[in-house]
């Protein structure tokens, strides 16, 4: 066993974590997004409720959710554990740091993990915390499509999704595709087609979810 | 030409550094960077100062000892060693700022000198074949496609510099590691040895204090031998597959 834990406590293997995690949460990414939009039929919610109920009652689901729950404490951890000891490896800075070769996002995957990870402690206890609450206690879903409605009549509560949303999108315009280097699937052939996919993933599903809030906030869903 | 210098001067491991300002009024366009640093010097030295102490060796851009951070970038502007780097890519009465290699791992030792012994030991670690080569062997009696000699080449390019480490934002070794690794890993000498060596360099690398690759490549965009950030994902396959599947034969059977 020994050799599994020098494997997740060396660089390359919390590095391996991250990527990992990361490629898992975006797995998730797609299939919220995609119940989410559901709203947009703007059939009262029927559609989305009908999912919705689907995914939070589906005991398959309930038992991934806590994959789910310890992916995203892994990234997490494993993300402001690394960002502690790269801070570390370089006690004295540069005084001066001029057009840097790198894009300003990738170097500050970090700050951008941080106003995700305020973003979801707002998200979870605007929607998932109240409603798994409610379930254990009274064992019943609460009204999700109304609740919606009534969070997002708020224009600073919808300011604040939609900067979640632009923090999601740079952060996986790097993510995305880092993650797939970190895995060692590097290759002339496929690279192309992987930054093809990152860059089309990180624009498409931050912006439909951004289009949530304010579809409803403009009542264009009622 | 004219320029302002403003450079770092440590008087040893233990003190606090600081910059210090030197107007230098003799800088020919053609002298390179060190060339201009020891035109300097011996001004210094004619005024009773001590000289700037700095790194270097070939001057033609093969040892990698010239370390310098240039205006914010290792090796200066260009994407160069730091002896091949000329007084022409600046522009006269410019002030360019000098400083040391900036790592846990690479203690500066005196002014812009920096102790690089962290990468020796990574090397020492497995960054080699230890068999007897012999003789030179006939052409082409060990196979190996164009492609492959190639790659196996431009890894081994890596002249062991450090801009790599100067340039990431984390100080990650892993540029360099991945080319010593690579170097080896694609060549059927190193065939032998490459799980182990994967294993040991990793674990040598974690153990000198670098930070951990974000792949922002800013290490590949900077190293003056272009070396590929596509031999870091190499490393993360050998090492991946090294960890998960090497295994020790003890006297009396595996373990
Ligand atoms: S990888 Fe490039 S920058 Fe790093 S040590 Fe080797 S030659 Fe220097
Ligand atoms: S002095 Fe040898 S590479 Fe610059």
């Amino acid at each position: 066993m020994k050799w599994l834990i020098d494997l997740f406590t060396s660089s390359l293997g919390r590095k391996l974590l991250m990527a990992l995690t990361g490629l898992f949460l975006i797995s998730f990414l797609v299939i919220h997004c995609t119940i989410n939009a559901m709203i947009f039929y703007n059939d009262g919610g029927t559609t989305f409720s009908h999912w919705g109920h689907f995914m939070g009652t589906n005991p398959v689901i309930r038992t991934l959710e806590v994959g789910l729950v310890a992916g995203f404490l892994i990234h997490i951890f494993q993300g402001l554990l690394l960002w502690k000891r790269n801070h570390q490896a370089r006690p004295v800075k540069y005084s001066v740091s001029k057009d840097p070769k790198s894009t300003w996002y990738s170097r500050s995957m970090g700050l951008l993990g941080t106003l995700l990870l305020l973003f979801l402690i707002m998200h979870t206890s605007h929607f998932w915390i109240p409603n798994r609450t409610h379930q254990f206690t009274q064992g019943e879903e609460l009204p999700l499509y109304n609740m919606m409605f009534e969070v997002f009549s708020n224009p600073w509560v919808v300011f604040f999704y939609v900067v979640g949303c632009v923090s999601l999108f740079w952060h996986l315009l790097h993510g995305f595709a880092s993650a797939f280097q970190t895995l060692g699937l590097n290759h002339l052939k496929y690279n192309g087609i992987i930054s093809f996919i990152g860059t089309a993933f990180s624009i498409i599903v931050p912006f439909l979810f951004a289009l949530m809030p304010i579809a409803v906030y403009l009542k264009w869903i009622n | 030409m004219k320029i302002t210098l403003k450079v770092w001067r440590q008087k040893n491991r233990t003190t606090k550094g600081e910059f210090k300002t030197y107007q230098h009024e003799h800088v020919s366009p053609d002298m390179s960077f060190l060339e201009m640093m020891d035109v300097l010097n011996t001004e210094l030295i004619k005024k009773g100062e001590e000289p700037i102490h700095f790194d270097h060796d070939c001057r033609e851009g093969i040892c990698g000892m010239c370390s310098m951070y240039i205006n914010g970038h290792p090796h200066g502007p260009l994407q160069t060693t730091t002896c091949q780097l000329h007084m022409r890519t600046f522009k006269d009465g410019e002030t360019i700022t000098v400083e040391p290699w900036r790592a846990q791992a690479f203690p500066v030792i005196k002014d812009l000198v920096v102790d690089r012994s962290a990468f020796d030991r990574i090397q020492q670690a497995g960054g080699y074949v230890s068999v007897n080569t012999g003789g030179v062997p006939d052409a082409n009696e060990i196979p190996i496609s164009k492609n492959i000699a190639d790659e196996a080449f431009d890894s081994a390019a890596c002249i062991g510099c450090g801009a790599c480490v100067a340039a990431c934002k984390n100080s990650s070794a892993m540029l360099f590691v991945s080319a010593k690794v690579s170097q080896f890993a694609l060549l059927p000498q190193g065939h032998a040895e490459r799980k182990e060596r994967a294993e040991k360099m990793v674990a040598q690398m974690d153990a000198e204090g670098f930070g951990n690759c974000s792949n922002t490549k800013a290490c590949e965009a900077e190293c003056p031998k272009a070396i590929s950030v596509s031999n870091i994902a190499r490393l993360n396959r050998e090492y991946f597959s090294a960890m998960v599947s090497s295994y020790k034969v003890t006297v009396g059977g595996g373990e």
